[in-house]
């Protein structure tokens, strides 16, 4: 970055850790950004004329005579048409060989929705997989993440529904991506000839990490341009944010925080809320939506980063293995949208939750008299056809491969009920039994 | 004069000022940057330096930016047109604010200065009235309002004059007050008050013990909350803590509802702002929205103005309460606020406590829930604050600081249960764990004798008992086998199935089953005693549960009918012969 002629330059650094460094310097503002022979960093404490520079590429190879200059604003992006179809790194510089982008230069990390002045949620996002669209409907303007252990296939997953959603703009945040699997989604994003309508910022596992930390206020910045500027349908995919909060703890760890529960920063739960709640429905039309992917080890909910999120985004969708039909399942026990009431049964048939409720239940049966049969028990007539309901539900409907319209997942599920079931044993509402019960 | 101070250092929203006067902890002050002034409240002070807490971003503030101290600590502004606004945590009134997005800087005064109350006298010249004494009476959404002498009165005061009975703005004098030495004090409709101390403008705080009737009915049935009682939902994610939170704010028999969503979701808060100004109050049939007051300090709105929310709710509640109303007070979640605790600790580098919450976390909490209650006011009225407060542990472990010190002082526990949320039995609330302090009170147990009947607390306590047995033979049948039991057992089991089906679940979506009045929760939880002191003959367990099942099913299509229409009579019938099918005579 060309350095302006009547910027001052210090060269004398008093300090240098792993991810900091400090100097004497005045007139700096917080949060301001600045270079470090070159390195880009920002401002994270100020105490009299002693200020700590977070550097974003890590401290390797500064010297303590290594120039500092700050460039008197906080971290920013340039939006405008001309985003769209582009690849970006976690600056906001392009790194598909193309053009700068012009435009105009908006702070990134901006202010919040006044929350009076969002409109409640209510329009569906259809994604033909009945696990999501059946048990667990996503609205526009909310956020929900994939917990999923980072061997499955929760990329695939979401590049299937960022592509089967009807949305103007999809924004690709990738933090601690392989190249792999930026290759992939540049490659199904393009296959399917969607390249023009997709804006990626990429942080690879080739990139510093603490460089991640900008990468969901990059691509929020640029849906909230095109989602306010231009009243449009932005969805935006965030993977990997367990990445993204442990480049937090290591920040965190440099600035000698206490850290609170498994290593992670006090302010994990505001970190990651500032980012997720940037989902809205604006008056005006326009609306962001964010699924993200959390990644889990071993399963384990009950760690910092999924249990955050958890509390913060509007339910969560696990993927799972079954091992009884060999395919992947949208796992309806742990699986859950907060949103969902706002459309199924209004936006969809009327008997869609209790339908859904129903399935579930009778799924949990069969849960049950899984455990009993393992257990060496004998089955009754009524456990030995939840069993058989289950497996036909889990390949018919829960797999991540079906792509049905919401109705004839309603209609492939009382099929079932029917196949297998009384009436009386699904407990739902006499009316709807009467009106959708398969004779 | 007015100290001033100057900007000496900023870690995040911790600012540090040196400054050229007096200073008080808690003291508020503004810092100027670039236009904006960003409100901040005093935290620490060493020596001439002292550390602020930024209501606000800091971000840009730079080394000796200038700071204004004000003099008073952070107080709200109280009077009537507070009733169904949006309020942030700092009590702007967030309807006033211009733009969809909220601007650093940017403070909206919480009432309204151009609107006229009918202002009706309730003392007259002469009078001798304390702090708090009731002066006037205005009508805001059909509540009586009561405009009172200002709060901070020392001693007994004699009214001057008093304005006739006509349409009055809250900034004109309605009264005038003289003290004993003459000193004369014109009294308008505005009470400001610091929002962390407490309000103690009553004469007595008794044990409460009127049932505050929410429609849920593992609340009011199961485990009951009074006026002017505490309660505390935990639960992990998913649980529903929020549906449940929503219904009790919807249902319950308050005069006034606050809900503070203290750094939760926005689209949460968006919600109530949908609904409730189209829902109906079903105990008085006006507008929900009438009656409810929402202090939105959400998730992504400043840490700071997070912890300051709850208190401004408090207040807010405690204003109310000192005019005799009931008040339901509902803070989801108080996590969040501890956590905000939890953040200015760290940056002050405050020796942590455990999980790094500071060490005084259970005194703060036990303050905070001391300030609800049920009172006798000075003059004898009644006035009562409901408070209900959701905690989110951290991995569901219930073995945390904030559910641990909550424990120690809310009187009403409501344990949400993944298990139970995963079979979505909802609400999910775990009927063994959870308990109400207040089935235990003799005065609660008059009151239901007077309100319902005597056998009622013993029928109560059966049903937990059913339940607790069901679930040990539900665990024997899962060692044993179903056929390693006595099929009397299954019978046993099913009766407690049958609780949980037809009392402890209930759909809080469906228009019907979502409010069941006090006089329908009494028929419901006798029939299903009924049915539980009824023998019945078996011969194998697989014809319990097909049995149990059906009548199961019977009772829910009785949930979910009218109470008392042709429908809901028809299924009485159903069941009453459904009975008779299987019973021993």
């Amino acid at each position: 970055m060309a350095t302006k002629a009547f910027q001052k330059i210090y060269t004398k650094i008093s300090q240098i850790t792993k991810a900091t460094c400090s100097l004497k310097a005045t007139g700096v503002g917080y949060d301001e950004l600045a270079t470090v022979n070159g390195k880009l960093a920002q401002v994270v404490k100020i105490m009299g004329d002693e200020v700590t520079l977070q550097v974003f590429q890590g401290t390797e190879g500064i010297p303590t005579n290594a120039e500092v200059v700050f460039l008197g604003k906080s971290p920013s992006l340039k939006v405008s048409e001309q985003l769209a179809g582009r690849f970006f790194n976690a600056f906001g510089d392009p790194i598909d060989g193309g053009p700068d982008v012009e435009g105009k230069e908006v702070e990134i990390g901006g202010p919040s929705v006044n929350p009076v002045r969002r409109k409640q949620p209510s329009e569906l996002i259809a994604t033909g997989i009945a696990g999501i669209d059946l048990n667990n409907t996503l609205v526009s303007g909310q956020k929900i993440p994939f917990f999923a252990d980072p061997d499955q296939p929760f990329n695939q997953v979401m590049a299937n529904v960022a592509l089967r959603a009807e949305t103007d703009k999809i924004i690709l945040g990738g933090m601690g991506m392989t190249n792999d699997d930026y290759l992939y989604f540049k490659n199904v994003f393009s296959n399917a000839g969607a390249l023009d309508r997709i804006i990626s910022f990429v942080n690879t596992t080739e990139n510093p990490p603490v460089e991640r930390l900008l990468i969901p206020d990059m691509a929020l910045t640029a849906a909230e341009y095109f989602a306010v500027e231009h009243n449009q349908k932005v969805l935006v995919l965030l993977t990997d944010m367990t990445s993204y909060a442990d480049a937090l703890a290591i920040v965190s760890n440099r600035m000698d925080q206490i850290p609170s529960k498994d290593s992670m920063p006090g302010s994990l739960y505001s970190d990651l809320a500032k980012i997720y709640e940037k989902a809205v429905q604006f008056p005006a039309g326009g609306s962001i939506t964010i699924i993200a992917v959390t990644t889990l080890s071993g399963g384990d909910i009950t760690h910092a980063v999924p249990d955050n999120t958890g509390y913060i985004t509007e339910g969560q969708l696990f993927l799972r293995r079954d091992s009884d039909i060999g395919k992947v399942i949208v796992d309806p026990f742990r699986s859950l949208s907060r949103l969902k009431q706002l459309v199924s049964g209004k936006k969809t048939r009327k008997d869609h939750p209790q339908v859904m409720n129903a399935a579930v239940r009778l799924y949990a049966d069969a849960a049950n008299a899984k455990t009993k049969m393992e257990n060496g028990f004998d089955l009754t007539n009524y456990d030995e056809r939840t069993l058989a309901f289950a497996k036909d539900y889990a390949n018919e409907l829960l797999a991540i491969d079906v792509n049905l319209d919401t109705t004839e997942m309603l209609d492939v599920t009382w099929g079932l009920f029917s196949k297998y079931f009384k009436p009386e044993e699904v407990n739902i509402k006499k009316e709807l039994v009467d009106e959708h019960w398969v004779k | 004069m007015a100290t001033k101070g100057t900007v000496s250092g900023v870690i995040a929203n911790m600012v540090t000022l040196a400054v050229d006067g007096p200073v008080a902890q808690n003291e508020i002050c503004y810092i100027l940057t670039g236009g904006d002034r960003l409100m901040a409240e005093v935290i620490k002070v060493v020596g001439s330096n002292v550390y602020v807490q930024v209501f606000e971003s800091t971000r840009g503030l730079k080394v000796g930016a200038e700071a204004e101290f004000t003099g008073h600590m952070l107080e709200v502004t109280l009077g009537p047109g507070m009733l169904s606004k949006n309020y942030d945590g700092l009590q702007n009134d967030l309807d006033k604010m211009d733009g969809v997005f909220l601007k650093r800087g940017q403070y909206t005064y919480p009432l309204d200065k151009e609107s006229k109350w009918h202002f009706v006298p309730l003392v007259k010249v002469g009078d001798e009235v304390e702090a708090s004494a009731w002066l006037g009476e205005v009508d805001e959404n059909h509540q009586p309002l009561k405009i009172m002498a200002p709060f901070q009165l020392e001693g007994t005061y004699k009214v001057k004059s008093i304005v006739a009975e006509g349409d009055y703005c809250i900034e004109d004098t309605v009264a005038v007050l003289v003290d004993k030495d003459g000193n004369e004090l014109s009294v308008n409709m505005i009470q400001k008050w610091p929002v962390k101390k407490a309000m103690t403008n009553y004469k007595e705080k008794p044990r409460p013990f009127k049932l505050l009737e929410t429609g849920v009915r593992v609340i009011d049935t199961v485990n009951p909350i009074v006026e002017g009682g505490t309660g505390f939902i935990p639960g992990p994610f998913g649980t529903g803590k929020t549906v449940l939170q929503h219904a009790i704010s919807k249902q319950a028999e308050a005069d006034i509802v606050i809900i503070a969503a203290c750094g939760e979701r926005a689209n949460e808060v968006v919600e109530i702002f949908t609904e409730f100004p189209e829902l109906v109050d079903p105990h008085t049939g006006r507008k929900l929205m009438e009656r409810t007051i929402i202090i939105a300090n959400t998730s992504n709105m400043p840490v700071a103005a997070r912890e300051a929310s709850v208190y401004t709710a408090m207040t807010i509640a405690e204003y109310y309460r000192a005019m005799g109303l009931r008040v339901l007070l509902m803070a989801d979640s108080t996590s969040r606020w501890a956590q905000a605790l939890r953040e200015m600790s760290n940056r002050m580098e405050e020796l942590p406590g455990p999980d790094a919450f500071p060490m005084d976390i259970s005194a703060i909490i036990s303050n905070f829930y001391g300030r609800a209650g049920y009172v006798y006011l000075n003059n004898g009225e009644t006035g009562s604050i409901t408070f209900i407060g959701t905690v989110s542990p951290a991995g569901g472990n219930l073995k945390e600081p904030v559910t641990e010190n909550t424990k120690k002082v809310a009187r009403c526990f409501y344990a949400l249960e993944q298990e139970r949320a995963d079979k979505k039995r909802y609400p999910a609330v775990n009927p063994i764990d959870s308990y109400s302090k207040y089935l235990e009170y003799p005065e609660f147990e008059d009151y239901i004798t007077k309100r319902i009947n005597g056998e009622w607390i013993g029928k109560v306590n059966e049903i937990k008992t059913r339940l607790l047995r069901g679930k040990e033979i539900a665990e024997q049948i899962n060692i044993l086998g179903d056929d390693g039991v006595p099929v009397e057992y299954h019978v046993i089991f099913w009766k407690s199935e049958l609780i949980d089906y037809v009392i402890l679940q209930q759909d809080a979506f469906d228009e019907v089953d979502s409010v069941t009045p006090m006089e329908r929760q009494e028929d419901i939880l006798n029939t299903v005693i009924d049915i539980c002191h009824t023998e019945f003959e078996f011969d194998t367990f697989l014809d319990v549960m097909d049995y149990f099942k059906r009548m199961i099913n019977v009772c829910k299509q009785m949930n979910y009918s009218e109470y008392k229409s042709e429908k809901y009579e028809g299924f009485v019938k159903q069941l009453q012969e459904l009975i008779a099918e299987r019973s021993v005579k």
